[in-house]
């Protein structure tokens, strides 16, 4: 494989990382099968694939978190014993986890210098803050090496984790999909800094499935699918679409929106506070909001800022602080989720495992969980188990769900196959209102496509739904409205058609207009 | 090492662990004989002739087991739930006491209502003792473990108290034991001459029930999944802490009715040794039992027999009958070692 080189990268052709025949298999599955890859100095190479396709197995076999079942790894033509981190470490390689590995009380020069000198050496500690202060000025870590990690954004902690790696003199850098916590101003800003990088030699591995994100930072990309790579393109002689269909392996159809005919408001939030605490992240600070019949509105913004009160106060489990939550022309006299859902609210949840299922309950058991007191299934104190089984074979033929069948526990099921029953139990009985709450984050390709054009099709049936994403290409790509949210705070609505990426990664960190 | 979870455990993964487990326990018990200078396999013999061997000892364990089904479902029930009711013990009193404060004369009522009553106020009691920590839980945040645990401290002193004062038995030559109950209060056997009184067909009808409560009724529907999933009970809507007093209830009143059928069917009177852990048994008996409510009439049968029959071997073969403790700590510890092992398996990193 020819790449276009690009700048002065001539002295940097030094092959620092091979990657030979990696096969790994946990019980019948095989998370990588013959995998094989070389990573030369100043170059970044992308490693592209859905969710399942064993990008992050590959990496942590790198990294010494796993031991391969067969294949070797060599870094500087060394060869790394297997299972081994320190090892991995010790010969420079770096990476960053997707759920980064901080110690929260610590700050930021003690999280960087953690476990590199033994503890009872005298000193060092100026040399070291000396060491980070370049380290941070050379690649554009901005960051205070004397805050508390608690204290830190996500964006800010992630550089942290980028300056430990550096600190260790990493020759490679793996980033495990790092822009999937950050806005996008912060995700360029990260991508400056990898640039610089490999402008210093070091090799980077982004692990990513967001298209336009590799084509615009990698040199090189290569696709696994199924544990198999499955093609490897030079970035300047590819496009997004040849990328898909390897990624996928056919090619896929985007659900398209048709433009939306908003109908009359069926929820309102004014100047909603939710209880602070009630939730992980921001409670909600005087929130204002309506949902239209045969509209998406969609509510963009970094984790932690406020969603989860949001899709709480419609999911019932959080009662307004302050504020009313008016439902049609009347705010409920009382607030819970079986007020919720008898309301008329079909709710996705974003926990599909804690929250949206009971893992070790059947098909059958979950798929009447906010239902069982109603008829046919109840009868007086009885469960009519026949009634319900029969239901649940229902929604696994209608949304084609995949399972050994409606007595299986749910917990055998993929993740796709989950959160369509949750959504088909979500959606059974025309829903006028639907929170989907992260509804496609994790999964692959087929079922992001079925679950968003049946939220689509809901929408067309004149329901109005709330969607919550982390994913601004989701947000842009269903909502007819976008809100965005940062602090517990919403910004006012703006119409898809005048939203500007720029303009909303601004607003998620903060820096928009306020909410009025 | 990490343990990897097995999606469809075949025969061999289900059957195998539980198997070799049973296997440890015997070669722990063997190992125990030959210390004491037994032989191993005679040791065992006895145990089970002991247990199973004749009529006497048949019923002798079915009568062991009885209180035991009862503790063992009302821990199953609780645990079920995820509510850790270590208490057991202190409702068995609470059901004991009633039954002999009601039951000695009080009520001059003819059995066919005497018994019932006895019955639900024994429930009521043991309910009582537990609903409070269940209450405490739900609105204070109190570890009921510790509630429940120290309780049963507190049942057992209180109980020592009335024994030495108001309940004292004056015919008693000063020993600390209640009256004995009335004639209407008794148990009757269930049949003419069979050792065996209606105690026992009541622990299996419960555990039946209770079965039946769990798995076709709406409430019993909540309670599994209030344990299996609390956050996804919260967010479909059920009553989490309406479910969490009710499990309570049962449980507290399931394992009062152990204390009811000792005093009512076997014993006739309150004494302090009513009670040989018979609570803290529970746990094993629940345990074993995998949680299931007839699982836990096999799993009692198990551990009574285990008891009795060791008690029969250490009076002819002259091995302690400690060993039946050992015996069935073994078999707690490898069971559940095991049963981990038939969902999961171990992978070397």
């Amino acid at each position: 494989m020819t790449s276009p080189e690009t700048g002065a990268q001539a002295s940097a052709d030094a092959e620092v990382l091979r990657l030979d025949g990696i096969t790994k298999r946990f019980g019948e599955v095989t998370a990588n099968e013959d995998v094989s890859l070389t990573l030369r100095a100043g170059e970044i190479v992308a490693l592209l694939g859905e969710n399942g396709a064993g990008k992050t197995t590959l990496m942590n076999i790198l990294f010494g978190h796993y031991a391969a079942d067969a294949g070797e790894v060599r870094v500087m033509g060394r060869r790394l014993p297997p299972g081994q981190p320190r090892a991995a470490i010790e010969a420079g390689v770096g990476m960053v986890h997707q759920h980064f590995t901080l110690a929260d009380a610590l700050t930021v020069q003690e999280n960087v210098t953690l476990g590199t000198r033994p503890w009872w050496r005298p000193g060092g500690r100026a040399a070291a803050r000396a060491r980070i202060e370049d380290l941070a000025r050379d690649y554009g870590l901005q960051v205070d090496p004397d805050a508390a990690i608690a204290d830190l954004t996500v964006g800010q902690r992630q550089r942290v984790e980028i300056l430990k790696a550096l600190y260790g003199d990493a020759r490679v850098l793996i980033l495990d999909e790092p822009t999937a916590v950050l806005t996008p101003q912060e995700a360029r800003a990260l991508f400056d800094t990898l640039r610089r990088a490999t402008a210093r030699g070091l090799a980077v591995i982004l692990i990513s499935h967001k298209l336009h994100e590799v084509m615009a930072t990698a040199d090189r990309i290569v696709v696994l699918r199924h544990g198999r790579v499955v093609g490897e393109r030079a970035t300047a002689a590819t496009d997004p679409a040849d990328l898909a269909r390897l990624m996928v392996g056919a090619d896929i159809a985007e659900p398209k929106a048709m433009p939306a005919e908003p109908g009359e408001v069926l929820l309102r939030l004014d100047a909603v506070s939710t209880p602070p605490g009630a939730t992980q992240g921001a409670a909600l600070d005087r929130a204002s909001l309506d949902l239209r019949a045969g509209q998406i509105k969609g509510i963009a913004g970094v984790s932690g800022n406020g969603q989860s009160a949001l899709a709480g106060l419609l999911e019932g489990l959080i009662r307004p602080a302050s504020g009313t939550l008016t439902l049609g022309n009347a705010a409920p006299a009382d607030w819970s989720p079986r007020i919720a859902v008898a309301a008329g609210i079909g709710r996705i949840p974003e926990d599909r495992h804690h929250t949206g299922t009971i893992a070790d309950f059947t098909l059958t058991e979950n798929a009447i969980l906010e239902t069982y007191r109603d008829a046919p299934f109840a009868r007086g104190p009885l469960i009519d188990w026949s009634a319900a089984r029969a239901h649940a074979e229902d929604l696994i033929e209608a949304n084609d769900v995949r399972c050994p069948g409606p007595d299986a526990a749910i917990r055998l099921l993929s993740g796709g196959n989950m959160q369509k029953l949750i959504l088909a139990r979500a959606l059974h009985g025309a829903p006028r209102i639907i929170l989907a709450n992260q509804p496609v984050r994790g999964l692959d390709i087929g079922a992001v496509t079925y679950l968003q054009s049946r939220l689509l099709a809901a929408r067309d049936a004149g329901a109005a739904i709330l969607l919550i994403s982390e994913d601004l290409d989701e947000i842009l790509a269903l909502s007819d409205v976008i809100h965005t949210i940062h602090a517990g705070r919403l910004s006012p609505p703006v119409p898809r058609e005048r939203a500007e990426v720029e303009a909303l990664g601004l607003a998620m960190a903060g820096g928009g207009a306020d909410a009025a | 090492m990490r343990l990897e979870a097995i999606a469809r455990p075949g025969p061999a993964r289900t059957f195998g662990p539980p198997l070799i487990a049973l296997g440890a326990t015997l070669g722990v018990g063997m190992a125990l004989a030959l210390i004491a200078g037994a032989a191993p396999l005679a040791v065992f013999g006895q145990i089970v002739t002991g247990a199973v061997g004749s009529r006497f000892a048949l019923l002798e364990t079915l009568n062991r087991a009885t209180p035991l089904i009862f503790t063992g479902l009302a821990v199953a029930v609780a645990f079920r739930a995820k509510l850790w009711n270590i208490g057991a013990e202190a409702q068995l009193y609470a059901g004991a006491l009633m039954t002999v404060v009601l039951g000695t004369g009080a009520l001059g009522w003819p059995a066919w209502a005497l018994l019932p009553t006895l019955a639900l106020a024994s429930m009521l009691a043991g309910a009582l003792c537990l609903v409070w920590a269940a209450w405490a839980k739900l609105r204070l945040g109190v570890d009921e473990v510790v509630t429940t645990l120290l309780f049963n401290f507190v049942m057992l002193l209180f109980v020592s108290m009335l024994l030495e004062g108001p309940l004292k038995d004056p015919m008693g030559m000063g020993w600390p034991k209640s009256e004995r109950l009335v004639a209407e209060a008794r148990l009757p056997r269930i049949a003419e001459g069979l050792r065996l009184h209606w105690g026992f067909a009541l622990a299996v009808i419960s555990a039946g029930l209770v079965w039946l409560v769990q798995s076709r009724t709406t409430w019993g529907f909540e309670m599994r999944a209030v344990g299996a999933g609390l956050p996804a009970a919260r967010f479909a809507g059920m009553p989490v802490n309406a479910t969490i007093l009710r499990v309570a209830l049962l449980s507290g009143g399931l394992a009062a009715l152990a204390g009811f059928s000792e005093v009512s069917g076997a014993k006739g009177s309150l004494t302090l040794d009513l009670s040989p852990g018979y609570g803290y048994t529970g746990i094993i008996v629940a345990m074993l039992a995998l949680l299931h409510p007839l699982g836990v009439v096999i799993a009692a049968l198990f551990v009574a027999g285990v008891f009795v029959g060791a008690d029969a071997m250490s009076r002819t073969a002259g091995v302690p009958s400690y060993v039946a403790d050992i015996l069935l700590a073994t078999a707690l510890l490898t069971m559940v070692l095991a049963l981990l092992f038939t969902r999961f398996r171990v992978r070397r990193e």
